[in-house]
């Protein structure tokens, strides 16, 4: 059968395949990552043992299969910890008893919220934001967002001014705000913030006693100059002032390694206090331990991922430089990006009117008629018509 | 030494030192070992089932590692649906569509609560009840458990009375009541329901136009008679309004397999269905191990002959240790389903009537005798004296 593609509310559309449905959409709406499941493929071929359902591995399957201890397996703590630092260069390190799982990401961002925000509490949320977050950390939680406008006039850098413009909007509301979540590289925008801004945003929110949430779950893309800053090589510098009990990162292995079926949602939390209870809502959103266990093998193996990242970095560098340069030659420019598995294209110009309506009917066109699933700016809260978000890497070269 | 005390023809001496006869057979905790032994054979003559082996899994790599379809993979809802349907004997027919995935059975539980109630709300709860629904149901949905007592004085069956009383009681105290949660067959008691009750329990949330959910997770431990009846029966032969109607299901107990986390909530209910879906979300099942498992619940040989085997198992077992028991004057709940027994030692108290002298009584059991079981009022029952003991967590030997 065909892949189906729900498009809005109402339209679907079928899947692009070569063979089967050469007049399909193609898929570009989708942050994915298929760039290089041939180096995994290799490895697995050269590790059965990783696996507790081959013959090598099932010697472990009983005690793999019954454990479900909401600490996770001590070996895949530590592997997703050493990776995690590997992927920041090993700039910052962390510590594998901070580490909590949760159902992937979307797991992750409610789990955060349910930890640090009762019901009618805020948290800021600078714009344009995935929209996943209006689900993940409002829905059940009762947790309102209160976004904080950026603008293409700076290139969307998160201001001082703006974000205490959203914070008294929150006061003059009676709304407590309990935190900032800000996604670093960004989705939809692809660039990384600054240090000198991250810095600036640890002073806001400590001077303010409110948490940082920092969604690094792009933080292995980095293309290249300027360098991916995390929050934790900040903490690490101990240069400015901060209450570490106040900072929070959220992390998957969807992104960095392309599996985001296998639900591998990392919460990683400086606050001792939050990493208790977040432990005890981990068992909502366990990661298998048939997965747990394949991963902590495959990160373990400090050969393989090293040859991974600086590969995936390679690909996807010349897929983001093919890409923009043929937009650039048409005359359609990003939003300058040095990370992600996207780009923010510019199409301001081809509006028949500066609105979300046109908007909108621009998108209908770019899917109906040139056959490509492009996100548009509105979908995720962008303050100006216009922009859209194409991802780059979901499909392999072929 | 323990101290002796002569209770009858017993001495705490004597019970205990059967019991750690009996450590053998039990390490306290809740699972079901009994057949893995089954699942490794298996495993290791289908490679195909795993998404890592040479040439016939790792072409699907890509394509498992990806999907994040929060329907889950189709192959998987329709083996889980097959595997429902085998262990009420064919009875019932599942339907995948109605198969939603969550975080293991404590994901289960605490979705179909968001699904079904709000902050405030509240479900009746027969006792005595699995410990650990106080955290699924109530902690981060704010719904309220209302326990509905039951004693030993019938077995502890859920009676309609009971149910009514509880419920009538709620309602002069202006709580809401949305629904009845029942776990058949029953943790921590080991037994199932008859028809009959079953049958007056969903004539009475009909009435009431409350939800009823089944916890069934444990349908496929019961290895003697009576015969499992499901509430998926039930409705098959009564005219209920089915929109109140659902089921939790998962594969810890009936295939031992806590650690993958497949938490099932299945309803009758369309919107619930929706709803429960989009809340998936917060904790599917690994692509990787949904593909397993369609691939090992797809061979009809296997688990037909899996069902068998550890309802063999589990038989033996629960005579072992219930014959032991009697050979020393106690008495457990009789049951024919579950990986425990509910044992009676009511007459070993020094009180009677007192939870105090059952902890007491407990800490001994589990200090000096070393045997992890569990006491009664961690189960929210209304008379002290009773401990569930688990006996299928440790292999074949």
């Amino acid at each position: 059968a065909l892949d189906i593609l729900m498009v809005g509310k109402h339209t679907t559309v079928t899947l692009f395949h070569p063979t089967q449905n050469p007049e399909g959409v193609i898929q570009m709406g989708l942050a994915e990552n298929q760039l290089c499941f041939n180096l995994i493929h290799e490895w697995l071929l050269k590790n059965p043992e990783a696996s507790i359902c081959t013959a090598q591995g099932a010697a472990e399957f009983r005690d793999i299969a019954i454990f479900q201890d909401h600490h996770g397996l001590a070996e895949f703590r530590e592997a997703v910890a050493k990776f995690m630092g590997k992927v920041r260069r090993n700039r910052a390190s962390f510590d594998p008893d901070r580490i909590v799982m949760s159902g992937g990401a979307t797991g992750a961002h409610e789990m955060i919220a349910f930890c640090l925000a009762d019901p009618g509490d805020a948290f800021l949320v600078p714009t344009p934001y995935y929209p996943g977050f209006d689900r993940d950390l409002r829905w059940r939680t009762g947790v309102k967002l209160i976004p904080v406008v950026c603008e293409s006039s700076n290139d969307y850098q998160i201001t001082i001014e703006a974000l205490e413009a959203a914070y008294e909007t929150a006061q003059e509301a009676d709304i407590r705000v309990k935190g900032l979540l800000i996604t670093n590289p960004s989705n939809p925008l692809g660039p990384i913030i600054t240090k000198d801004t991250l810095e600036a945003l640890v002073t806001f929110t400590n001077h303010k006693n409110i948490h940082l949430v920092c969604d690094e779950i792009y933080a292995g893309y980095r293309l290249h100059q300027p360098e991916f800053t995390s929050i934790a090589e900040i903490i690490e510098e101990d240069k400015i002032c901060c209450n570490r009990d106040l900072i929070h990162i959220i992390y998957q292995l969807t992104q960095d390694m392309g599996f985001p079926g296998f639900r591998v949602g990392i919460v990683y939390s400086y606050n001792d206090a939050v990493v208790s209870c977040a432990r005890k809502m981990s068992s909502f959103g366990l990661v298998s331990s048939q997965t747990q266990y394949l991963i902590a093998s495959m990160l373990a193996d400090d050969e393989f991922v090293d040859k991974f990242i600086v590969e995936s970095r390679k690909r996807l560098a010349m897929r983001h430089s093919f890409f923009t340069q043929r937009l650039a030659q048409v005359g359609i420019n990003c939003l300058k990006s040095n990370a992600g598995l996207f780009v923010w294209m510019d199409l301001r110009r081809l509006l028949k009117e500066q609105t979300f309506e046109a908007e909108m009917v621009l998108w209908r066109v770019i899917i109906n008629e040139i056959k490509l699933n492009v996100s548009p700016g509105s979908s995720f809260h962008c303050s100006e018509p216009g922009w859209f978000r194409v991802c780059f890497a979901n499909r392999t070269n072929s | 030494a323990l101290d002796t005390l002569m209770v009858g023809k017993l001495t705490t001496e004597s019970l205990f030192i059967l019991l750690a006869i009996l450590t053998g057979l039990s390490n306290g905790s809740l699972e079901n070992q009994l057949c893995f032994d089954l699942i490794e054979k298996w495993v290791k003559k289908n490679p195909n089932a795993s998404i890592c082996t040479a040439l016939e899994g790792v072409e699907n790599f890509k394509h498992i590692a990806n999907f994040q379809d929060y329907h889950g993979l189709k192959e998987f809802r329709q083996e889980v649906a097959k595997l429902m349907g085998k262990a009420r004997g064919g009875r019932v027919t599942f339907d995948p569509e109605r198969i939603v995935m969550s975080g293991g059975a404590t994901g289960a539980s605490e979705t179909i609560m968001f699904c079904l109630a709000d902050p405030g709300d509240a479900f009746l709860v027969p006792t005595p009840y699995y410990p650990a629904f106080n955290r699924d149901l109530r902690w981060r949905t704010g719904v309220q458990i209302i326990p509905v007592q039951c004693s030993s004085s019938n077995n502890f069956t859920v009676t309609r009375e009971a149910v009514e009383a509880a419920y009538q009681k709620a309602q002069e105290a202006n709580i809401n009541v949305k629904g009845l949660i029942i776990t058949n067959p029953s943790n921590p008691l080991g037994t199932t329901l008859d028809s009959q009750t079953l049958q007056s329990l969903v004539i009475f949330v009909n009435d009431k136009t409350i939800h009823l959910v089944c916890d069934e997770i444990y349908a496929a431990t019961v290895f003697s008679s009576p015969e499992f009846v499901s509430i998926a029966e039930i409705i098959q032969e009564i005219d209920v309004n089915r929109d109140l109607i659902h089921i939790l299901y998962s594969l810890s107990k009936d295939m031992g397999l806590p650690g993958f986390r497949v938490g099932i909530v299945y309803s009758y209910n369309d919107v619930v269905l929706s709803c429960g879906r989009r809340m998936s979300s917060f904790g599917l099942v690994s692509s990787q191990t949904q593909y397993f498992l369609a691939t090992l619940l797809s061979d009809d040989e296997f688990v037909d002959y899996f069902l068998r085997e550890s309802s063999k198992r589990l038989a033996r077992r629960h005579h072992k240790l219930t014959r032991g028991l009697e050979q020393v004057g106690i008495k457990c709940l009789k049951s024919n389903a579950g990986l425990f027994v509910w044992m009676d030692l009511r007459r070993l108290l020094e009180d009677p009537t007192s939870f105090d002298a059952e902890m007491k009584l407990w800490r001994t059991i589990v200090n000096d005798v070393k045997l992890n079981v569990s006491p009664g009022s961690s189960f929210h029952v209304a008379e002290p004296g009773w401990f569930r003991v688990c006996f299928a967590n440790m292999d074949e030997f």
